[in-house]
């Protein structure tokens, strides 16, 4: 039979034609993870829950958005006032794409922390990366969409990008917006990607994520592989079961979560001009460009870099090669210790520049250009193209400290058993549960 | 790393230090509890504002329950156009190409313009018109330099004139532009200057809230939400140490 369970009952019916118990314990049940985690590791979860709420909120906010030019902007403050709730959904989509690249960018700098971008983990990273440009694609079609003077000319200019290209440009960005401006053609075609082609390849993408970590297993704080030291079942000694451990863990994370992100939901919506910018309240007026283009939040540090170079071609390729370099991390940090906490001064000193920079590019993008922050751009430019290009020396030549060769001294207590036993138990005790066999 | 993490928090106040330019802006007293308040900003945009200017995403029947006003109410006082019913949006008949050819530009609707300009700069435009023979109008705006819109509000404010800076006051003098110092009232109007601030107070209250007509029941509501989370959150932390225990 194709049911190695040994399950009975309706679940063995089922596990009979479809790996359900399999499922189970190789993603949650028996799914080893580290007991190390820290606050850095609630991300990836937190991902998932606006993840899920992007995709609910949308589907309801679609029931009423009116995807033409001359319909948009109003059909979303009639959700804002005339449809059930539909403020509450709206703002919950609002706030979620900035609170999605909050917890993405997070996500992604816990990564740079505790190397997890390394070997064996580098499809991972490389499947993330995927994730995160169809996060940029998504967030730049939706931003179209309530059709306001930001959302319209926003895409202008991002479109116009693509005409830097020498020889096809223009005839590329005439493909993109199918018209010659953007327009109704081009708001139409956005809300079909919007809706449509991102949300399907992010899900697919975020299933192989989730596979390929589950395949080599969690990185931690330590950075040590708790697969070096497993029992005679291949079980990790140092590993806890993610189901109950993490399970009850990551609800209250997501409950902190929840309570700031319903802070801004229901207390600050606009985000202070950076969720829901002011001049988005504004109708689209293709005849009348605002005195100050700029993207949204998450974007900036990127039109920093863009602004900073003075050849427009130049611009967008520094711009398009500030997110390439994230694909080439794992190849280019060339220190076998993964975490930051056995790592060199020169790692410390190259990973906090790196930030300070991503944080000072993302102010000069969110300001109207003047010489300072150009100037500022250009300084930070540097420094962040730095920590990519000079990485392969810096951490060749880095002074590591000595690993440790597992975590900590794990042991797992058996409630009620009175004794301390190794993890080399749990196994034992999970079986006896299922009653296996 | 807790460094590095403190270094990064010290930078983010700089973050959201943004510049500014232009005439100062006075702070404009919302309050959208204020019913009263926003009954007599309803009744000055009427009046006076919706002539020219529509709310097209707001219901007249909506905007009096959020006033504490019945439908009878909304009609006999805030209603000017017999046919239209009260469940409708507060649409004008102005057409607006011909309100272009006779301003310049459509008057905008002002659905959310509390929202794009801000209460603050709506407070400060509305009483800071002044006179001034070059415009078409013959008024100009500190807050809206060379703005298309008449001074429809004179007869309650009156007209008043700038005064100016002394010259070399003003930041790098500008190329022989003045800045704008304060005003003078050179013909009274039906309201003294402290009556006319009050009334535009409540009129860009009224503007606050249509903006946003939702915003006192979603923080209402967030009350609750948040009381909810936090007892969830005394529900599960204690649940997740429970079975913490269990690792050392």
């Amino acid at each position: 039979m194709a049911n190695t369970q040994g399950t009975t009952g309706l679940r063995g019916w089922i596990d009979e034609r479809f790996p359900l118990t399999q499922l189970w314990r190789e993603h949650l049940g028996e799914y080893f993870a580290p007991p190390n985690f820290n606050f850095f590791y609630i991300f990836g979860v937190l991902s998932l829950v606006v993840l899920i709420n992007q995709l609910l909120t949308g589907l309801w906010l679609t029931m009423n958005y009116k995807p033409a030019a001359d319909l948009a902007f109003g059909s979303v403050e009639s959700i804002m006032r005339d449809v059930r709730w539909g403020w509450l959904i709206r703002y919950m989509h609002s706030t979620g794409a900035s609170a999605f690249f909050i917890v993405v960018y997070l996500h992604m700098f816990r990564a740079l922390l505790y190397g997890s971008y390394k070997k064996p983990r580098e499809l991972v990273w490389l499947v993330g990366m995927l994730i995160f440009l169809c996060l940029m694609a998504e967030s730049f079609f939706g931003y179209l969409l309530p059709w306001g003077q930001m959302s319209y000319w926003g895409a202008q200019v991002i479109i116009s990008l693509f005409g830097a290209i020498p020889g096809i440009g223009d005839d590329l960005t005439l493909w993109i917006r199918g018209d010659y401006v953007v327009s109704d053609a081009t708001l139409n075609r956005f809300f079909a990607l919007h809706v449509m082609a991102i949300p399907i390849a992010l899900l697919g993408l975020v299933v192989a994520h989730v596979i390929a970590l589950h395949h080599v297993g969690s990185n931690n704080p330590e950075g040590v592989e708790i697969k070096k030291y497993t029992d005679e079942k291949g079980k990790p000694l140092d590993g806890i079961p993610f189901h109950p451990y993490y399970t009850v863990k990551d609800i209250v994370g997501i409950i902190v979560f929840l309570f700031f992100a319903a802070f801004v939901i229901f207390f600050w919506p606009d985000g202070g001009g950076y969720f829901l910018e002011h001049p988005n309240f504004e109708p689209a007026d293709p005849l009348r460009t605002p005195p100050h283009i700029a993207p949204v939040w998450y974007f900036t540090p990127y039109y920093a870099i863009l602004r900073a170079i003075p050849d427009k071609l130049l611009g967008v390729i520094a711009m398009g090669g500030s997110i390439v370099l994230l694909f080439f991390l794992p190849w280019l940090d060339r220190c076998p210790v993964k975490s930051i906490r056995y790592r060199g001064a020169s790692w410390k000193v190259a990973l906090t520049l790196f930030a300070i920079a991503f944080l000072i590019l993302g102010y000069c993008g969110s300001q109207p250009p003047n010489t300072t922050l150009t100037m500022l751009s250009r300084i930070f430019a540097v420094v962040y193209f730095g920590f990519f290009l000079l990485m392969p020396f810096y951490t060749s030549i880095e002074k590591t400290k000595p690993v440790p060769d597992r975590v900590g001294h794990q042991t797992v207590v058996i409630h009620g058993a009175g004794e301390s036993k190794s993890a080399v138990a749990f196994g034992e005790v999970d079986k006896a549960r299922m009653q296996s066999q | 790393m807790n460094t590095l993490i403190i270094t990064l928090l010290c930078l983010l106040p700089s973050l959201t230090l943004a510049s500014e330019v232009g005439y100062p802006l006075d702070k404009a007293p919302v309050d959208v509890a204020d019913q009263a308040s926003l009954q007599r900003g309803a009744k000055y945009f009427v009046n006076y504002c919706m002539g020219c200017h529509s709310l097209q995403y707001e219901r007249y029947n909506r905007m009096g329950r959020d006033l504490g006003l019945s439908d009878e109410q909304v009609r006999k006082n805030l209603m000017f156009n017999s046919d239209a019913k009260v469940g409708e949006t507060m649409k004008i008949g102005m057409p607006p190409k011909d309100a272009k050819k006779w301003f310049g530009a459509a008057p905008p609707d002002l659905s959310v313009i509390a929202r794009s300009r801000g209460s603050d700069y709506l407070y400060t435009y509305l009483r800071t018109f002044y006179l001034d023979p070059k415009r078409p109008w013959g008024v100009n705006n500190a807050a809206f330099p060379a703005v298309g819109m008449p001074h429809v509000l004179w007869e309650l404010q009156g007209w008043q004139e700038p005064v100016y800076k002394a010259a070399g006051e003003g930041e790098g003098g500008g190329g022989g532009k003045e800045e704008i110092n304060g005003f003078k009232v050179v013909k009274a109007g039906s309201m003294t200057p402290p009556e006319f601030d009050a009334a535009m107070a409540d009129l860009v209250n009224f503007l606050t809230y249509v903006s946003e007509p939702m915003k006192l029941e979603r923080q209402r509501i967030g009350v609750w939400v948040l009381a909810f989370l936090v007892l969830a959150f005394a529900v599960f932390y204690p649940l997740k140490k429970e079975y913490w225990k269990d690792v050392h």
